[in-house]
Parts: C-alpha cells; sequence; structure tokens
C-alpha cells in the first residue's frame, strides 16, 4: 500500500502547477501581474520539490483512484524510479529557466498573463506525463500536454503562420494519438486490463503478454507499432514530422522547452518507459530503429539548407529526436525477444538527458539573439555578433560544442553511446548514425559562423546589445548545466540514466571523430565570411517537398474517399436511412397528430392515464407473471 | 376503529379529486392549487404509513422527513410556478389553458 | 381517536377539496383550499405528527394560500362565468378520479398493514424512554420527554433532520434559494422587448 510521504511530493508537483493554470484562468482579471509571478513561483517550487525527490526511494503512491467499473480500475498513480525522477528534474529545471527567461522575453507582449497560464498547464500536464505510472493516465496527460503546445505555438493567434502552426501540430499529433490510443487498447485488453508499467511488465516477463508475444506475432508487432505511433506524432518523427518545424511559430521560450527539451522528448521516454513493448516484438524493433535512423539522417540534411536560425534548430532537435528512438529500437533489436533491465541505464535516455540542457540553451540562446535583433530570424541578416553579445556567444558555444559532440562535451558521450550500439546491432545504422553526426557538425558550424562572425549585415544586427540579465541568467545556468551534465557524480545525483559503458571499439571513436572533423572544416571553410548562402539545394531548403506531398495525398485521398462516401451517402444513407424512416414517421407522426392538438388539458389527461397504466401494470398485472 | 385503510383511502380520494381537479379546470391557477392538494394528499398517506410502520417503538420519522422535505419543494414550487403564472398573464392577459396554445400545430 | 372525529376530519378535508375542485370563483377555491388543509393538518396531527401538522397549517394553509389569494386579487381573476367548463376534460378528470380511486381502494385492501389499527401499533414510549437513557448517545431532553409519556415529535423530528439528512436539508436549503431567484428574474418586467 502506498504511504502518506511517498505521495506527498508527488502531489504537490501535479497540484501546484494545476492551481497556478487555474488560477491564471479563472483569476487573471482580479490577480492581473501576480499572474506571472504566481507561474514562476509554481515553477520554482515544482523545480525545489523535484529536486527533492531524487534523494527518494522508488515507490509506487497512488494519487487519486479515477475510475473503476468491475474489475477494471483506472486510477491516478505515480511511478517514482530512476527514469521518473531524473526527467522530472530535466523538466522542471528547464521549466523553471524558460518561466525566468519569458519573464524578459515576453515582457512587451500583451498575452504574457495568457502566455504563463499556458505555460503553467504545460507544466501540469508534462509532470503528468513523467509521473505517470499506468498508460491511460500517460494518455490523459498525453493529451493535455498535446493542448498546451497548441495552445503555446498558437499564442501570436492573430498572425496566420502561427494558428495554421498550432492547427497542424494538433492534428497531425492527433493521428499518432490515436495510434498510441489503438495500442494502449490492445495491450489492455492483451494483459487483461492492467496497463500499469509494473503491471505491464510482469505482464511480459511472465504472464499473459509472454505467451502472447510467442504466439502472436503480429498482434504484439501491431501493439508495439501502436505505442510507437504516439511516440512518432509526440516525438516529430518520420512521416509526421512536419509539425515541428512549424511550431517554431511560437515564442520562442516555449520552442525551447517544449520542442526541444520535454514534449517533444515525452515520445522517447514513453518508449523507454514501454521498452518492453517493443522488445517483445523483434520486427516492430528494426523499424522502430530504421524510422529514427531516417529521421536522423533526413532533418540532419534539411538543417543545412535552413536560414531561419530557429528552424535550423528545430530540424536539429529532429535530427536528435531520431537518434534517441534510433537507440531505442537497437536496444530492443540487440536483445532480440529478452527484457534488457532499466538497471544501468538506457542510452535513449542519457542522451534525451544531455539533450535536453545543451538544446533548451541552443533555443534561448537564439531567442536572445532574436530578442536583441528585434524579432528578425533570418541567420544571413544577422552576423558579427560576436562582439556585440559576448555572453551568449559563449553560451551558444558551448551548446552547439555539446551538439556537435566534441569530445569532453556532454553530446559527445551520449552520442558516443548510440553509435556504439549501432555499431554492436545494426551496421547500416551506424552509418547512418555517423553521416548524421557529420551533418550536424556541418549544419551547427554554418549556423554559428554566420550568425556570430564576419560583419554585420543589417542594422538590426549591427546594434544589437546583451540580453537583459533575466534572459541571460538561464542561459549561464544552462551552460553550466551542458558542462556539468556528463560528469560521473552529477550524473548520479541527478539520477540520469547513464548506460554501462560496452566495450570501447575504435572504428566508433575514429569514426564519429572524424565526421565531427569533416563537417566541422567544411562548414567553416564554406560559410566563413559569406554574405550569402553559396550552397543551395532545392530539395533540402524545401523539407524534401513533404509539405506539398502531404498536400496532394490529402487532396487525392480526401476526393476519391468523399465520392465513394458520397455514392454510399445517396443509396443508403439519403436513401434507406433517411428518406424511408423520414416517410414512416411522417405517416406515424399525422396519424399521431390527432392526439396532440395543443390542448394543455389534453395533455394532462393522456398524463394521468398513462400514470394509471403503469400503476396497473406494475401493481395488478406483473406479480401475476411471476415477478 | 380507525385503521391504516381509513387513512389510505381518504389519501387516495383526495389524491383523485386533485387529479379530476387538474384534467377539468381550465384556470390554471385553480389547476395549481389541485397540484397542491395531490402532493398533500402523497403526504397524508407518508405520515400514515409512518405511524403505523414503527420503528423501535416510535413512528419512522424518515417518512415525515420526507414530508418535511416534500413540503419545501411544494412551497419552492409554488413561488415559482405563481411567477410563472404571473408573468403569462402579462403576455396573455389571461390565466386560461387555451391562452396556452403556442404547441397547437 | 374518536371514530367520528375521524370522520367529521375526513369529510372536512374532501368536502372542502370538492368544493376547490368545483367552485367557479377562484377565491372560494383558495378558501377552500385552505380548509381542505386545515382538516388535512388535523388528521396529521390524529397521527401523532404533531410537528408536520404543524408545518402543513403554517407553511400551506398559512404561507401558501395567501400566495394563491395574492396572486389571484394582484391578477384581479373573474369568475369563469360565461364559458361553459369543458364537457370532454369534465368526463375525463371523472373518469380518471374513479379509476384512480378503484386502484387505491383494490392496493389498500390487500396491504398487510391495512386492518391495523392506532392502538394494534401503539407507541411504546416509556420503554424506549427507559433504554434510549441508559444506551449510548442519550440525550436527556428526548429520553425524558419519552420517560415523561409525551412524545417529543419536534425534538426527534429535529434529531432525523440534523442526523440523518442534514445533507439534503442544505441542498433544499439551496433549492430555495435558487427558487427565490428563479422567482425574481421571472416577475422582473422586462424594460424593452427582447427581439
Amino acid at each position: 500500500m502506498p504511504d502518506q510521504n511517498s505521495s506527498s511530493l508527488p502531489t504537490l508537483l501535479l497540484l501546484l502547477p494545476l492551481l497556478s493554470a487555474l488560477a491564471i484562468l479563472l483569476g487573471n482579471k482580479v490577480l492581473k501581474g501576480a499572474c506571472i509571478a504566481l507561474s514562476v513561483f509554481s515553477a520554482a517550487i515544482c523545480f525545489v520539490v523535484s529536486f527533492m525527490m531524487l534523494g527518494t526511494e522508488n515507490s509506487t503512491p497512488l494519487l487519486l483512484p479515477f475510475l473503476e467499473v468491475g474489475k477494471i480500475r483506472l486510477v491516478i498513480d505515480a511511478l517514482i524510479d530512476q527514469q521518473s525522477r531524473g526527467m522530472m528534474f530535466i523538466v522542471t529545471s528547464i521549466g523553471l529557466l524558460v518561466h525566468i527567461f519569458s519573464l524578459g522575453y515576453m515582457k512587451d507582449d500583451d498575452g504574457k498573463v495568457r502566455f504563463f497560464g499556458a505555460l503553467s498547464l504545460f507544466m501540469f500536464s508534462m509532470t503528468g506525463i513523467v509521473l505517470a505510472g499506468n498508460l491511460v493516465m500517460m494518455f490523459i496527460f498525453w493529451e493535455l500536454v498535446g493542448l498546451s503546445s497548441y495552445l503555446l505555438i498558437g499564442h501570436w493567434f492573430e498572425k496566420p503562420s502561427a494558428a495554421e502552426a498550432s492547427k497542424k501540430a494538433f492534428l497531425v499529433n492527433r493521428i499518432g494519438d490515436f495510434g498510441f490510443m489503438i495500442g494502449i487498447l490492445m495491450l489492455f485488453m492483451a494483459n487483461h486490463g492492467d496497463v500499469s508499467f509494473i503491471g505491464l511488465k510482469e505482464g511480459f516477463a511472465e504472464g499473459p503478454l509472454h505467451e502472447m508475444a510467442k504466439a502472436n506475432t503480429t498482434f504484439m508487432m501491431l501493439a508495439a507499432l501502436g505505442i510507437f505511433m504516439g511516440a512518432v506524432g509526440k516525438s516529430a518523427q518520420f512521416p509526421l514530422h512536419v509539425w515541428l518545424p512549424d511550431a517554431m511559430e511560437g515564442p520562442t521560450p516555449v520552442s525551447a522547452l517544449i520542442h526541444a527539451a520535454t514534449m517533444v522528448a515525452a515520445g522517447v521516454f514513453m518508449l523507454v518507459r514501454c521498452s518492453f513493448v517493443i522488445e517483445a516484438s523483434p520486427d516492430a524493433a528494426t523499424i522502430v530503429a530504421w524510422i529514427g535512423g531516417l529521421t536522423a539522417l533526413m532533418a540532419a540534411l534539411m538543417a543545412t539548407q535552413q536560414n531561419d536560425i530557429k528552424r535550423v534548430l528545430a530540424y536539429s532537435t529532429l535530427s536528435q529526436l531520431g537518434y534517441m528512438v534510433m537507440a531505442v529500437g537497437l536496444l530492443a533489436m540487440q536483445v532480440s525477444g529478452a527484457h534488457h533491465e532499466a538497471g544501468p541505464g538506457h542510452p535513449a535516455m542519457f542522451h534525451l538527458y544531455t539533450h535536453a540542457f545543451f538544446k533548451a540553451m541552443l533555443f534561448l540562446g537564439s531567442g536572445a539573439i532574436i530578442y536583441a535583433c528585434h524579432h528578425e530570424q533570418d541567420m544571413w541578416k544577422m552576423g558579427g555578433l560576436m562582439k556585440h553579445m559576448p555572453v551568449t556567444f559563449a553560451t551558444f558555444a558551448v551548446g552547439t560544442a555539446a551538439l556537435m559532440g566534441v569530445p569532453g562535451f556532454s553530446g559527445f558521450f551520449s552520442k558516443e553511446t548510440i553509435l556504439g550500439l549501432g555499431f554492436e546491432a545494426c551496421r547500416p545504422l551506424f552509418w547512418v548514425g555517423v553521416t548524421t553526426a557529420m551533418l550536424t557538425a556541418f549544419y551547427m558550424t554554418r549556423m554559428f559562423v554566420v550568425t556570430f562572425f564576419g560583419k554585420p549585415r543589417t542594422d538590426h544586427a549591427h546594434h544589437a546589445v546583451e540580453a537583459p540579465i533575466v534572459m541571460v541568467l538561464p542561459l549561464i545556468v544552462l551552460a553550466g548545466l551542458t558542462l556539468l551534465s556528463p560528469i560521473g557524480p552529477i550524473t548520479r545525483l541527478l539520477q540520469a540514466m547513464v548506460p554501462n559503458h560496452a566495450e570501447e571499439h575504435p572504428t566508433v571513436m575514429i569514426a564519429s571523430i572524424s565526421a565531427l572533423l569533416i563537417g566541422l572544416v567544411s562548414g567553416f571553410v564554406l560559410y566563413r565570411g559569406k554574405d550569402k548562402d553559396p550552397l543551395n539545394i532545392k530539395l533540402f531548403a524545401n523539407k524534401f517537398y513533404f509539405d506539398e506531398i502531404y498536400a496532394v495525398l490529402v487532396k487525392v485521398l480526401q476526393d476519391g474517399v468523399a465520392w465513394v462516401v458520397t455514392g454510399i451517402e445517396r443509396i443508403f444513407v439519403d436513401g434507406l436511412v433517411a428518406r424511408l424512416p423520414a416517410f414512416i414517421a411522417t405517416r406515424l407522426g399525422s396519424a399521431a397528430r390527432v392526439l396532440t392538438g395543443g390542448h394543455l388539458q389534453a395533455y394532462t389527461f393522456m398524463l394521468g392515464a398513462g400514470v394509471l397504466m403503469v400503476i396497473y401494470l406494475v401493481v395488478f398485472v406483473l406479480p401475476h407473471m411471476g415477478h | 376503529m380507525i385503521t391504516l385503510n381509513h387513512y389510505l383511502i381518504v389519501s387516495g380520494a383526495l389524491f383523485a379529486l386533485g387529479l379530476a381537479g387538474v384534467v377539468a379546470r381550465r384556470n390554471i391557477i385553480i389547476i395549481y392549487m389541485c397540484l397542491e392538494m395531490m402532493l398533500s394528499a402523497a403526504n397524508l398517506t407518508l405520515v400514515a404509513f409512518s405511524r403505523f410502520h414503527m420503528v423501535e417503538g416510535l413512528p419512522d420519522y424518515s417518512a415525515q422527513a420526507l414530508v418535511f422535505f416534500t413540503i419545501t419543494v411544494a412551497a419552492a414550487e409554488v413561488a415559482v410556478g405563481l411567477a410563472i403564472i404571473v408573468a403569462l398573464f402579462r403576455s396573455k392577459q389571461s390565466v386560461e389553458v387555451e391562452a396556452v396554445s403556442k404547441l397547437q400545430g | 381517536m374518536p371514530i367520528l372525529l375521524f370522520y367529521f376530519l375526513a369529510a372536512l378535508t374532501l368536502g372542502f377539496g370538492l368544493m376547490v375542485v368545483t367552485a367557479r370563483n377562484p377565491v372560494t377555491c383558495a378558501l377552500s383550499l385552505a380548509m381542505s388543509f386545515v382538516g388535512l393538518a388535523a388528521l396529521f396531527i390524529s397521527l401523532d405528527a404533531y410537528f408536520i401538522g404543524t408545518i402543513q397549517i403554517l407553511v400551506y394553509a398559512g404561507a401558501v394560500m395567501v400566495l394563491f389569494l395574492f396572486i389571484i386579487m394582484l391578477l384581479d381573476i373573474q369568475v369563469e362565468s360565461d364559458k361553459k367548463p369543458n364537457l370532454a376534460a369534465v368526463i375525463g378528470g371523472i373518469v380518471l378520479a374513479a379509476v384512480l380511486a378503484v386502484q387505491v381502494a383494490t392496493i389498500s385492501s390487500s396491504l398487510s398493514l391495512g386492518d391495523k389499527t392506532t392502538s394494534d401499533v401503539a407507541l411504546t414510549l416509556q420503554k424506549v424512554g427507559t433504554e434510549m437513557a441508559t444506551g449510548k448517545g442519550n440525550l436527556p431532553t428526548i429520553s425524558n420527554d419519552l420517560k415523561a409519556g409525551t412524545l417529543p415529535d419536534a425534538k426527534l423530528m429535529g434529531l432525523t433532520l440534523f442526523k440523518q439528512y442534514g445533507f439534503h436539508l442544505q441542498v433544499i436549503g439551496l433549492l430555495l434559494l435558487v427558487g427565490t431567484v428563479g422567482v425574481v428574474v421571472l416577475s422582473k418586467r422586462e424594460k424593452e422587448v427582447a427581439r
């Protein structure tokens, strides 16, 4: 049974942001400016609480019995283990820093109260996902983060592109969520209504699901792919990746928090939580790994030709998420059917952990740049910012180094583990990973050089000044976290899931370092001192024409389906379902119209007669029928 | 002697009277009075059963609590109903059921 | 209780009830209803339900009937003078009432409790009182009354209401509040005609 102590911290974590969001929603007229303080304050408390939680024992406290129908029992409970503690720390620390950063970034925005309300709502839903002890609860909060992401992307809804982007994100996510729901329901059925992670894990170890995985591989694969669909939508994997770059229409702090560090990582988090499902089906594992690899490579290619500083980062996020998903698939392929004990840690979670800090920092850095350049996002209109924004430059350099995987920086370690895993489990994917690493180094160098070096290309860039302290401070803290995060004692303290170091492969080391060097040098040589992009690859710049392909696909499919549906409707719906009953109803109606003449007294008479009839039936007839 | 049946029959008769009034009368205020009469008839049944179905040597006070609630609800109902009648009178200048014929097809 | 008194009260109740249904003048109807309720209250008291009987007089014969009379006067409703009663409706009403009466009679004749008299189910006040005085949660004000052989009806009623039906009581209070608000809204004269 859950004891009081173990449930108080998670309850606090869940309730604080919820209450703050509610207070802002209901009381923004009364509270006015206090709303913002409230939101930041609740984020700060959450951070402290999650820091306190780092030291707690593993437990599964029950927070709220939710629904009980027969044997089926849905609850709001928490699963506190190394994974959720570590993730909770990432979410709340970055959340807090983003709250603080937003104080500066959104200072002149009219809708900032609404913005902070939505941020609190997001913190609530993200906390729910991380703490979730069962799939149904996770799904509920899964939808809630979708909602808050929608609200935040569409924060500047008067801008048509932002409204479109939020709609797109919502709809694309819906496709993924639908798959997720099917997956959950399949597991629900197979495990007799127990969808708690612990119950499922036991089910896979020696329960009904174990048999199922052996006997019915197709079912298992479909269930695993259903669960994976959820991650594909939320973590923006191919082919549902199209929403993430557009989501950059939202305010930059939001991009840092939601679309780089936490929400998009929720897909990976969930996959690691459910890794036993994917591990039970080798086919699904292969698909997951390849989709991850494909996304990583494709997004990296697209990133090389983007000019919007935030979009480069968005594609790089896609690419890194692809890495993580690939790691989940690869590990599942490696264990092939057996379960990988989460004990030492999961490479995907480790990369998530390192990536969260440096990518949030990069985004916030880009936010500071954008803020300094008066909301100019095209990096070809910047340049020479090194002199004007030294702190941003320094922190950005740390982030870039970490993302490229410069030895000694956090990204190096986590990327190395994934590549090592790829080397052991699937050689082609290893090379995909190495190519992606090279491209990553290339496009990050490109962005870095174009933004910070050279001469200012516009007046805005020329007059840029360092961002205010509330914006610089989070940058410095995040840079510190980026630098510290791979160090042994810190990883242990933060409960990061550092994987056991497998044997070192010299090939992996050499390949990744040479990839880094090739990318770095070629990027530097190509872009140094240039005012325009010397490369011009339409295919990449236009994101492989995915949006256009989808538009055509939707049109063709929609028209086709519409044609068939029209036919069906004309015959069945119109004819049999609508016209015929309508005809019958008309006839009956005119027969019944005699009864309802609109005389109140006639109605009361019928009411009374009806009551008497009921009395007659109940008292005088039914007892004689043996009831 | 007076048995439970006596009370039940009085109550039934009162209820029947009320029902007849509701159906037969055309003045909405009087229909309302008849409705009140029916409610009271039901109350009489409840009180009678409360007396004759004892709990530990005392009348069953749960039934009387129900009567208490019924009376309260009836009072509220009368207030709202009469307000509706006043509103109706304002728009139709009449309180007869024939005046309310919007539903007539 | 004397048989005669019961018949007198029943006749009072039903007779004035009949007046309500048949009288043509609304004021007569309202006054007859008040008298009928007085009879009914007396019947309640004959069933040892003193509190309910009092409430019946206070709320029904008092407040509610005054409200009715007030509305009748306010709207200045005339006698249903010229119009003949709707014959079909009258017949319908009588038929319904007759059928209902038959049903009630049949049902009550088959009740096991039906032919019990009040003396068959006499209240054992002293016994209950002594039991209560020795038992747990003793309320001296009630048990002393019981031991003295009187039925502390209002006290027991209050005990039941607040002990068992406290929540319901509050809901009812809320209902009254809602009713009050509703009445105010309904009777507020609209300044402009809604389109």
